[in-house]
C-alpha cells in the first residue's frame, strides 16, 4: 500500500510567501468550514510580489511542462453550480518545461494589479482573490497550490452626503417623519436621526430599526435576490403620542457590514437598507425601507 | 392584561425577581473577574426583566428596586477604569450597542453618571444627551421608572453642580434645565397612563397613578434642594416652566398633585414673591381639579409664614398678598363654572382664615371676602348642599372666633347678607353660634344700633322665616329660644335712654316672632325692663326734665303691652307671674294706679284664662304673696284686692286647697313692718274659716275612705295659730290653740295608724316655747298639752 500512498501524494510541496508578508496586515476571513483564518490584505493597484518555493519530496525528480503563477479574481455563484467567473487573470511563467530536482525558489511580481472589487462573502455569491501556482505535468496531473488573499478598497468621504428625510404615513392613522443624518455611512459610523410623530392613532408597541443587506445575483437570465437582516435595534418601547420625537443613535461597528457593491462585473450587487419597523399591539408591522450607502474609510479594516 | 388577578401578578413578580437574581449572580462573577464584556451582557439581560408589561406599578417598583441595587454595584465597577481598562468615553459608546432599548438606556444612564463625575465631558452635554435619549421609552410605567432612575442617579451630581460651582450661573442653569426637562417628560408619561386602556378601569388606574406621583414630584424636590436655585432663577425659569407643564398637561390628577407639590417643596418666601405667577395658573387648570384644596394649603402655608416673624409681614403688604389671593380666587370661581358652591365657599373660608391670621386688623378685608361670597351665593339658588352650608357656617364663625368679640363681627356689613343665603336650619345654627360666642365672651351689646344689627343676624331664631313647613324639633326649639332669652340679658346699657331704645327694638323683634316664641323671650325682656325701672327708681332724684323719654310710667306701659301679648299665646300663668312682678316694681316706684292696674289684669287673667285647678292654686298663692308685700295701695284699694283674693281662695275646687288658700289669706291682714296692717280680727276670721273647711274636708275624707283622713290641714292651721299667737295677735288666744290641739287629738284617736311627724314637731315646738321662759314662755304657759 505504501507505494500507492506515495503515488497519490503530491510529489512536492509548494509554498507561497509575500515579500512583505511579515508587515502586511492580516484580517480574518471565514472559510466554508466556519473557521476563520487570517489572510493578508491588499488594495487595488498594489504590487503583489513574493516568492514561490517548490520542494520535491525525498529527492524525487519532478518532470514538468512548466511552472506558472496566476493571480485570479473570481466570482463564484453558488446557484450556478459553483461556477467561477474570472474577472481578473494574470499569469507569470516561472519556469520552462524541465525537471526540478531540489528545492527551487521563484520570485514573482504582479505590479499595479487592477483589483477593482473587494473580497466578498455572501449568501449566494463569493468574490475572492487567489494566487494559483501550477506545476504542469503530462501525467499524474498538475500540482496546484492556492493562496487566498483579501482586497479592501477605500473610498474617500463622499463629497455629497445628504440626510435622508421623509414623511410617511397611513391616512388618518399614522403619520411620521423620519430623518437620518446621512445617506452614506462608513463602516464604523453612527447613524443619528429622529422619528417624529405627527399623528398616531394606532397603539404602537415597539419601533425598531433594522439594517438589511440585499444581495442580488445574476445567473444567466435569472435574477436572484437574497435579503438578510444584520441588525435589529430597538428604538422605542411603548406607544408614543402626537408630537413625540424619538432619537435614533445606531453605532454600526458591532455589525458585520461590507461596503455597498454596485453591479460587480455584471454579476451581483450588495445594497444596504435601513428599515424602520413599527409594530402595533396586535402584532401588525408597518415599515419603511431606505437605502443607504456604506463605504470603507481607510484604516477601517479590522 | 388589565384584568389580571393578584395571584398571577405575584407569580410574574417572582419570575422577574428570579430573573434579576439569576443574571445578577453572573454579573457579580463577571465583575469579580473584571470581565467587562460579560458584565455588560449579564447586566443587559438582568435589565431585560424590567421590560415586562405585566406588573402593576407597585410590583414593578419592587422589581425595579432589585435591579437598582445591582446597578449601583455596576456603577462602582464602571467608575474604576483600572478594572475594565476601557475609558469612560468608550464605555459610553459601548453600552449603546445593546439591541434592546430599556437595558441600553439603563446602562447609558449608569455610565453617564460616571462620565459626569469624571468631568471628561461637559456635564451639560451629557445631561442633555441622557434626557434626550430617554425619549425612546414611551411606555408610561417603564419610562417613568427609567427617568426616575436617571433623576436618582444624577441627583447628587446635580446638587453638586448646582450648588458647588462657585457663582457659575450657567452651570446651575444646566442642572435646572436638565431636571425641568426630565420632569416635563415624566409628567407627560404619567399623564399618559390615564389614557391607556378602556374607561372602566379608570378608578384602578388612578390609584395606580397616585402610587407613582412621587416619582414625578421627586424632580421638584431635587430642584428645591439645589442651593443655586435662588429666587431669581426660581422666578425666571423654574416656576414658569413647571407651571407651563402643569397647565398644558390638562390632567386633573397631575395638576392637583403638582400644584400641591410646588407649594410644599419650595420655600414660603419664594411663594410670596411669585404669588402672582403661581395664582395665575390656578384658573387655568382643569375644572375638575380640586384647586380649592391647593389654594387653601397655599394660604395656610403663607399665613404660618406670616406668623413666623414680624419682618415677614411687611413683605406681605409689599406684594399685596391679600389682593392677589382674592383676585385669584375670584378668577378661579369665575372660570370653573361647574365648581359646586361648596368649593367656592371653601375657598372663601380659606381666604378668610388667611386674612384673619395675616391681617387681623383689616376688618375691611374680611368684609370684602364676605362680600365676594355674597356675590357668589346670590348667583346660585338657595343652598341645598349640606357641605356647602357647613362651609358657610365655618365662614361666618371664623371672624367670631378670631375677634372674640361679636361686636366686631356686627360691624361687617356683608355679614348678614351672607346669612341671608343660608337655609332656615343653618341660619338658626349660625344664629346659635353667634349667641354662643356672645355668651362665651360675655360681650355686652350696648347700643341700639348694634342690637338692631344683631337681631337682624339672628332673625332665624326670632321669627319664622318661611311658611311653617319646617318640622320643628321641640327640644331644639326650646334650646334656641332659651338662648335668645339669655342673649337678651347681654344687651345692656347704663344709659337709661339707650337702654329703653334697646328694649323697644328687642320688643319689636320679639313681637314679630309669633306666639310660640313669646313665652321664652318675654320674661327676659320683662326682667330686663324691670331692671331699668329699678335703676331709674334708684336715680329718682336725677329725673327732672319734662321730656325725659325713659320714665317708669312709660316702661310700665310697654311692659303691660308685652305681657298682654302673652295672653294671646295663650300663656296665662306666665303672664300672671309677670304682672305680679310688674306690680311689685310699680309698688317700688310708688305708682299706685299702675300697680292696681296690674293687679286688675291679674284678676282678669285669673278669672278668664286660668281654668286648671292646680294652676289656680298656684296662682292664688302667688297673688297672695305679691299682694301681701304691696304697700302703695290705699286702704280702699287694698280692701278691694284682698277681698277679691279671699273670695277666689274660698272658691277653689278642692277643700284642702281652699283651706290652705284661706289661711294664707290671713297674711293679707297681718303685715309685719312699721306701718303694716294688723287686723287681728280678720286674721282670726280667715283661720276659723279655714278650720271649717278643714273640718268639712275631714268629713268628706272619712266618708270617702271610711276612715278619717290625715290631720295635716289641722296641724297647718295650728301652725298659723301659733304664728299669730307669737306675733301678738290678740284675737288668737291660748284657749283657742288649746282647743285646736284637742280637736286634733280627737281626730287622731280615730286614726289609730300613724303618728303624725308634723304634729309631733309642732307639739315639741310648743313644749320648747313653754320651757323657754321669759315673755314667750309665759304666753305659752296656759297651753296644756
Amino acid at each position: 500500500m505504501n507505494f500507492l500512498i506515495e503515488a497519490f501524494k503530491p510529489a512536492c510541496s509548494i509554498s507561497i510567501k509575500f515579500s512583505d508578508g511579515k508587515t502586511r496586515k492580516r484580517v480574518p476571513i471565514k472559510r466554508e468550514n466556519g473557521q476563520t483564518l487570517l489572510a493578508p490584505l491588499f488594495r487595488n493597484q498594489e504590487n503583489i510580489a513574493g516568492k514561490i518555493t517548490i520542494e520535491p519530496h525525498q529527492g524525487k525528480r519532478i518532470e514538468h511542462n512548466g511552472v506558472k503563477v496566476e493571480l485570479l479574481g473570481q466570482i463564484e455563484m453558488y446557484l450556478d453550480r459553483g461556477n467561477f467567473y474570472d474577472f481578473t487573470s494574470l499569469v507569470r511563467e516561472l519556469d520552462v518545461p524541465g525537471d526540478i530536482y531540489e528545492r527551487t525558489t521563484y520570485p514573482f511580481e504582479f505590479s499595479m494589479v487592477e483589483m477593482p472589487y473587494e473580497t466578498y462573502n455572501g449568501v449566494n455569491v463569493r468574490l475572492r482573490y487567489v494566487l494559483k501556482v501550477t506545476v504542469s505535468r503530462n501525467y499524474g496531473g498538475s500540482i496546484i497550490e492556492y493562496l487566498n488573499f483579501l482586497v479592501h478598497n477605500y473610498s474617500p468621504p463622499p463629497s455629497i452626503n445628504t440626510s435622508i428625510k421623509m414623511e410617511v404615513g397611513i391616512e388618518d392613522c399614522l403619520h411620521i417623519e423620519f430623518e437620518y443624518n446621512k445617506s452614506k455611512y462608513h463602516l464604523k459610523d453612527v447613524i443619528i436621526g429622529k422619528i417624529y410623530y405627527f399623528l398616531v392613532k394606532i397603539k404602537i408597541k415597539t419601533m425598531d430599526i433594522e439594517i438589511r443587506r440585499r444581495e442580488s445575483t445574476v445567473t444567466g437570465a435569472t435574477n436572484h435576490v437574497e435579503t438578510e437582516t444584520l441588525a435589529k435595534f430597538e428604538l422605542m418601547d411603548g406607544a408614543p403620542v402626537r408630537g413625540e420625537s424619538i432619537p435614533v443613535r445606531l453605532f454600526l461597528s458591532p455589525y458585520e457590514l461590507t461596503p455597498t457593491h454596485r453591479n460587480i462585473n455584471n454579476k451581483f450587487s450588495v445594497k444596504y437598507y435601513l428599515n424602520l419597523v413599527l409594530v402595533d399591539e396586535e402584532g401588525l408591522r408597518y415599515f419603511k425601507q431606505q437605502q443607504i450607502t456604506i463605504y470603507r474609510l481607510p484604516l477601517q479594516d479590522t | 392584561m388589565l384584568l389580571i388577578g393578584a395571584e398571577d401578578e405575584e407569580k410574574w413578580l417572582a419570575e422577574g425577581i428570579a430573573g434579576v437574581q439569576h443574571n445578577a449572580f453572573y454579573l457579580h462573577r463577571a465583575l469579580d473577574s473584571n470581565n467587562l464584556r460579560d458584565a455588560l451582557k449579564y447586566s443587559a439581560q438582568m435589565l431585560s426583566e424590567l421590560r415586562t408589561s405585566k406588573l402593576s406599578p407597585q410590583k414593578y417598583y419592587e422589581l425595579y428596586m432589585r435591579a437598582f441595587d445591582e446597578l449601583r454595584i455596576l456603577e462602582m465597577f464602571f467608575k474604576d477604569e483600572s478594572k475594565h481598562g476601557v475609558s469612560v468615553v468608550d464605555l459610553y459608546e459601548l453600552v449603546q450597542h445593546a439591541g434592546n432599548i430599556l437595558p441600553r438606556l439603563y446602562l447609558l444612564c449608569t455610565v453617564g453618571s460616571v462620565y459626569i463625575k469624571s468631568k471628561e465631558a461637559p456635564a451639560k452635554e451629557l445631561l442633555q444627551d441622557l434626557v434626550e435619549m430617554c425619549h425612546g421609552v414611551q411606555h408610561p410605567i417603564r419610562g417613568l421608572f427609567l427617568r426616575s432612575y436617571l433623576a436618582q442617579i444624577s441627583r447628587d451630581k446635580l446638587i453638586d453642580i448646582g450648588s458647588d460651582y462657585e457663582g457659575d450661573a450657567d452651570t446651575v442653569m444646566d442642572a435646572v434645565e436638565f431636571i425641568l426637562e426630565n420632569f416635563t417628560e415624566m409628567n407627560k408619561l404619567w399623564v399618559r397612563m390615564q389614557l391607556e386602556g378602556p374607561g372602566r378601569v379608570r378608578e384602578k388606574r388612578e390609584k395606580e397613578r397616585s402610587a407613582l406621583q412621587e416619582l414625578v414630584g421627586k424632580n421638584l424636590h431635587v430642584l428645591s434642594q439645589i442651593e443655586g436655585v435662588d429666587l431669581e432663577i426660581y422666578k425666571e425659569t423654574v416656576l414658569p416652566r413647571v407651571l407651563e407643564q402643569v397647565v398644558n398637561c390638562k390632567d386633573d390628577l397631575s395638576q392637583y398633585y403638582l400644584m400641591d407639590c410646588i407649594i410644599q417643596v419650595f420655600p414660603d418666601e419664594y411663594h410670596l414673591q411669585t404669588l402672582e405667577m403661581l395664582l395665575a395658573a390656578c384658573p387655568q387648570v382643569q375644572p375638575t381639579v380640586d384647586i380649592k384644596t391647593v389654594l387653601s394649603r397655599l394660604m395656610d402655608r403663607l399665613s404660618k409664614y406670616a406668623a413666623s416673624s414680624a419682618d415677614v409681614l411687611t413683605e406681605f403688604l409689599q406684594v399685596e398678598a391679600f389682593t392677589k389671593l382674592s383676585n385669584a380666587i375670584e378668577k378661579v370661581i369665575e372660570v370653573q363654572v361647574d365648581m359646586p358652591a361648596v368649593g367656592a365657599i371653601t375657598l372663601y373660608v380659606s381666604l378668610l382664615t388667611f386674612t384673619l391670621r395675616v391681617h387681623p386688623d383689616r376688618l375691611d378685608y374680611v368684609d370684602q371676602v364676605l362680600g365676594a361670597c355674597v356675590k357668589k351665593l346670590s348667583s346660585i339658588p338657595k343652598l341645598e348642599d349640606s357641605r356647602a352650608t357647613k362651609q358657610v357656617v365655618a365662614l361666618l364663625s371664623a371672624p367670631l372666633e378670631k375677634y372674640n368679640d361679636t361686636v366686631t363681627a356686627l360691624k361687617i356689613s356683608n355679614y348678614p347678607r351672607v346669612m341671608d343665603h343660608l337655609d332656615n336650619g343653618t341660619n338658626k345654627v349660625m344664629a346659635m353660634v353667634i349667641i354662643e360666642s356672645i355668651m362665651k365672651n360675655n360681650t355686652c351689646i350696648s347700643t341700639a344700633d348694634k342690637v338692631e344689627v344683631l337681631f337682624e343676624l339672628i332673625k332665624g331664631l326670632i321669627k319664622d322665616l318661611d311658611s311653617a313647613t319646617d318640622e320643628l324639633d321641640e327640644e331644639d326649639f326650646k334650646d334656641e329660644q332659651n338662648s335668645v332669652a339669655k342673649l337678651i340679658h347681654m344687651l345692656y346699657n347704663n344709659e337709661p335712654e339707650e337702654m329703653l331704645k334697646i328694649i323697644c327694638i328687642v320688643w319689636k323683634h320679639t313681637m314679630a316672632g309669633g306666639p310660640k316664641r313669646l313665652p321664652f323671650t318675654v320674661p327676659s325682656l320683662v326682667f330686663s325692663a324691670l331692671r331699668l325701672v329699678r335703676q331709674l327708681q334708684g336715680q329718682e332724684g336725677d329725673i327732672v326734665g319734662e321730656e325725659v323719654p325713659a320714665t317708669p310710667k312709660k316702661i310700665f306701659q310697654l311692659l303691660s303691652q308685652m305681657i298682654e301679648a302673652l295672653s294671646a299665646v295663650p300663656s296665662p300663668e306666665l303672664a300672671l307671674r309677670l304682672y305680679l312682678q310688674c306690680a311689685e316694681a310699680a309698688n317700688g316706684c310708688d305708682l299706685e294706679y299702675v300697680a292696681y292696674e296690674f293687679f286688675t289684669q291679674v284678676f282678669v287673667l285669673y278669672e278668664e284664662e286660668i281654668a286648671n285647678s292646680k294652676a289656680q292654686v298656684t296662682a292664688i298663692h302667688l297673688i297672695i304673696g305679691a299682694l301681701q308685700r304691696m304697700n302703695v295701695f290705699s286702704v280702699e284699694n287694698r280692701d278691694t284686692l284682698t277681698h277679691k283674693t279671699t273670695g277666689y281662695s274660698a272658691r277653689l275646687l278642692k277643700k284642702p286647697d281652699q283651706c290652705r288658700a284661706v289661711y294664707a289669706c290671713s297674711h293679707l291682714f297681718w303685715v309685719d313692718g312699721q306701718d303694716g296692717i294688723r287686723d287681728g280680727e280678720r286674721v282670726l276670721l280667715c283661720l276659723k274659716r279655714a278650720l271649717r273647711i278643714a273640718n268639712a274636708a275631714q268629713q268628706m275624707a272619712s266618708i270617702a275612705r271610711d276612715s278619717s283622713g290625715p290631720v295635716t290641714l289641722f296641724v297647718e292651721i295650728l301652725n298659723k295659730y301659733l304664728y299669730y299667737f307669737e306675733k301678738g295677735n290678740k284675737q288668737i288666744t291660748a284657749a283657742a290653740i288649746q282647743h285646736l290641739i284637742e280637736l286634733i287629738n280627737t281626730e287622731m284617736q280615730g286614726d289609730s295608724a300613724t303618728s303624725d311627724a308634723f304634729l309631733a314637731s309642732t307639739l315639741r315646738y310648743i313644749q320648747f316655747q313653754k320651757q323657754r321662759g321669759g315673755v314667750m314662755g309665759a304666753k305659752f304657759e296656759s297651753i296644756k298639752l
